[in-house]
């Protein structure tokens, strides 16, 4: 990064003093470049033509032809951005292997609008400044189309940096309602509202149980979010919320006391509406107390079943709300070739992240877009193209777009019996 | 009912606290530094453990026994190469690098073990104790760590008093100039502390993540910064401070999460930690020291 940053500093140096017309000086340090790079010096020429003096948008301007030059070579370039360490990597990696599987796929079909496609995949370790640090190694690389970023808060940042580029951005995952503020934005995964809407909906018409108890995590907007329009439209289903406890980042080691609190109103269903790594305590730990009421997760508790060491049986019976499952019909395919591939069960993030892929192929194929295309361009086509299509995809049929990014699909809940899902 | 289960379980994290003070205690009364890799040494006892446990799937108490014999030979290790160079150093430098070996131990557990959460098996496998007919459920984690803090206590304390070691160490921390003109050997000493401190954060590593089974790079600080608290709050170097310290600390955390806020515990926590220094600036049971000018 550093090196080409260096190099194109020192060839817009090159060219400027070129330009200037400087006589014996400047062979020294074209020479110098010129040792450095063969493969660049055509391009050099070029760029010294084009410009004049002014040094500092010479930097910019080579960089972009060098992307543009590189990218008529006619591949279509799509960035992957999620987290592949940290807590929340069974999401990011999930993405990440279903998505390559995706463009495989295609490739092997003759690509997207006869390109092939390349993907280049970020880690953020589910960190704001990481995700934007790998959005712009991204665009050093001649990235068009962005799949990412897999969780909320990265998401939020980064889409504020496409839309200053104008750089067509789809999320897998990211559910906040911010994630899509910008009209280059789309999503395929339900939002934090959406999700806490449908368990409420759900728990109702289904008469789940009357007396509802909530474990959030306050220090999350994903969390919090959730717990907010599920609150909402609990009173319009008749649910009694008896108790509810939160918890921060902090103190995620320890639910005891929530867990009593939970125990002592009377709890007959609690809500866990947080992520599958503090689900997977609070489960253990409701287990030894003898608490067993019916646990009811959304999206973030899809994982639970891969926390390492973890005792599954202590999931059975567990509830959540899952746009997708292994056991569907559907997803036979994808997850017989997800086993192949990786040796492990998909989940719904890499479902989520292979429609993405199929999403932004029909999307494109819709546009009749190319390669050679300026990623502003690539986008506005695409924000057309996407309100008009519709997709039979992993996580639902017949998933259609609005322009404000948001999809429209029917949610599914699931149960865990026997260690898998089993859908109601 | 609920205010005895919120009391009891409050007192078995506390003793946790206290096990965990004791190594800050011990270090810092003999040493006169504060170990802040202290609280890593407990996650490494317990990656330790959860290796031998879980992966070679080895009886619980080989576990231990092998997570104190790896966390004594590191805390003797961390010692002889980080801390001893530096004994004459100023007490900033000394501190400086002990938070240097605190991100050194969990980027190496990162490296190892990755990010991700590893869920710790128990190493208590009692049944749970029922009482007032099905009221009141203490788990068989929180009784073992009440008693395994107690025992060590005692130990601890008789160690000090009745050895010739446990003697040498008083003296050091007396007045390290004076005890090694009386022929005691003070690296000796302060090596034999960080054993025995090291050796208490693998118990503590095993009670803390039976309780809470989630085992990440990142486990042993927070623990280990509330245990810090913990031996101020008792009065640093104070071995029954530390025991104070740690179950007062305990119940107050989780009391106010049952009774004030679920979110606020923490605050509150260091607001009482606040308070009781403002009062007495030595915690509860710290020596009064009068300088000479």
């Amino acid at each position: 990064m550093k090196k080409v940053l260096a190099l194109g500093l020192a060839v817009a140096m090159a060219a400027s003093l070129t330009a200037c017309g400087g006589g014996s000086g400047d062979n020294t340090q074209t020479t110098a470049a010129s040792s450095e790079t063969t493969a660049a010096s055509s391009e050099t020429t070029a760029a010294a033509a084009e410009t004049t003096a002014a040094a500092a948008d010479d930097t910019t301007a080579a960089a972009e032809t060098e992307a543009g030059a590189e990218s008529a070579g006619a591949t279509w370039k799509l960035g992957v951005i999620g987290p592949f360490t940290g807590g929340a990597s069974a999401y990011g990696l999930a993405v990440r292997n279903s998505a390559e599987l995706a463009v495989k796929e295609i490739n092997e079909a003759g690509g997207i609008n006869g390109y092939q496609v390349e993907l280049n995949s970020q880690d953020d370790a589910n960190v704001e400044q990481n995700s934007v640090n790998a959005y712009n190694t991204l665009k050093d690389w001649g990235m068009q189309m962005l799949v990412g970023s897999v969780t909320t808060a990265p998401c939020i940042a980064v889409a504020e940096e496409t839309a200053i580029d104008n750089m067509f951005q789809m999320t897998p995952s990211a559910s906040a309602e911010e994630c899509i503020a910008h009209d280059n934005v789309f999503r395929i995964c339900f939002s934090d509202p959406d999700q806490g809407t449908a368990a409420a909906i759900y728990m109702g018409e289904k008469g789940l149980a009357t007396k509802i108890g909530i474990i959030y995590d306050s220090s999350s907007e994903y969390s919090s979010g959730i717990r907010e329009s599920f609150v909402a439209e609990a009173a319009n289903q008749g649910l009694e919320i008896v108790a509810e406890e939160a918890f921060t980042a902090d103190s995620a080691t320890d639910f005891s006391v929530q867990i009593d609190k939970m125990n002592e109103a009377g709890a007959e269903l609690v809500f866990l509406p947080f992520y599958y790594q503090e689900a997977s305590i609070v489960l253990k730990q409701a287990s030894d107390k003898g608490f067993a009421p019916i646990f009811f997760g959304v999206d973030g508790m899809d994982g639970i079943l891969t926390v390492d060491n973890f005792d599954t049986s202590l999931a059975e019976g567990v509830m959540l709300l899952t746009p997708f499952a292994t056991t569907q019909e559907s997803s036979k395919k994808f997850t017989a070739d997800y086993v192949a591939a990786y040796g492990e069960d998909p989940n719904q993030f890499g479902a989520d992240a292979y429609d993405v892929v199929y999403a932004i192929k029909k999307a494109a194929e819709t546009a009749g877009i190319t390669p050679d295309m300026s990623v502003s361009d690539i986008c506005e086509a695409m924000k057309k193209a996407m309100v008009e299509i519709s997709v039979d995809g992993l996580t639902g049929s017949n998933i259609t777009w609005d322009a404000s990014g948001a999809p429209t699909k029917d949610p599914i809940v699931a149960k865990i019996v026997n260690g898998v899902y089993e859908i109601q | 009912m609920s205010f005895l289960s919120y009391f009891i379980s409050g007192v078995s994290l506390g003793a946790v606290y206290a096990i965990i003070a004791l190594g800050y205690t011990m270090v810092y009364g003999i040493a006169r530094m504060l170990n802040f890799a202290h609280g890593d040494v407990i996650m490494v006892g317990s990656f330790v453990i959860f290796t031998v446990v879980s992966t070679f799937g080895m009886n619980p108490f080989i576990g231990i026994a092998a997570g104190v014999l790896a966390c004594t030979l590191l805390g003797v290790t961390v010692e002889r190469i980080a801390y001893r160079p530096l004994r004459e150093a100023t007490s900033l430098a000394v501190l400086i690098t002990a938070i240097g070996v605190s991100y050194f131990l969990q980027n190496v557990a990162l490296l190892i073990f990755g990010s991700n959460a590893h869920q710790f098996t128990s190493v208590v496998s009692l049944p749970n104790l029922v009482l007032a007919g099905g009221n009141l459920t203490v788990s068989s984690t929180a009784i073992v760590t009440i008693i395994s803090c107690i025992i060590i206590m005692i130990a601890l304390t008789a160690f000090i008093n009745k050895t010739k070691m446990g003697q040498a160490m008083l003296a050091v921390s007396e007045d390290r100039g004076a005890a090694s003109l009386m022929g005691i050997d003070v690296n000796k000493t302060i090596a034999v502390t960080f054993a025995i401190g090291s050796a208490l954060a693998a118990i503590a590593g095993a009670l803390l993540c039976s309780a809470y089974p989630s085992l990440t790079p990142y486990t042993g600080s927070m623990p280990g910064i509330k245990a810090f608290t913990a031996a101020v709050f008792g009065g640093i170097g104070s071995i029954p401070g530390a025991l104070i310290g740690g179950i007062v600390l305990g119940v107050i955390e989780n009391l106010s999460k049952a009774y004030i806020s679920s979110q606020l515990s923490d605050a509150i926590v260091f607001a009482v930690l606040i308070i009781v220094l403002l009062v007495r600036p030595t915690g509860i049971l710290g020596r009064k020291i009068n300088e000479k000018v």
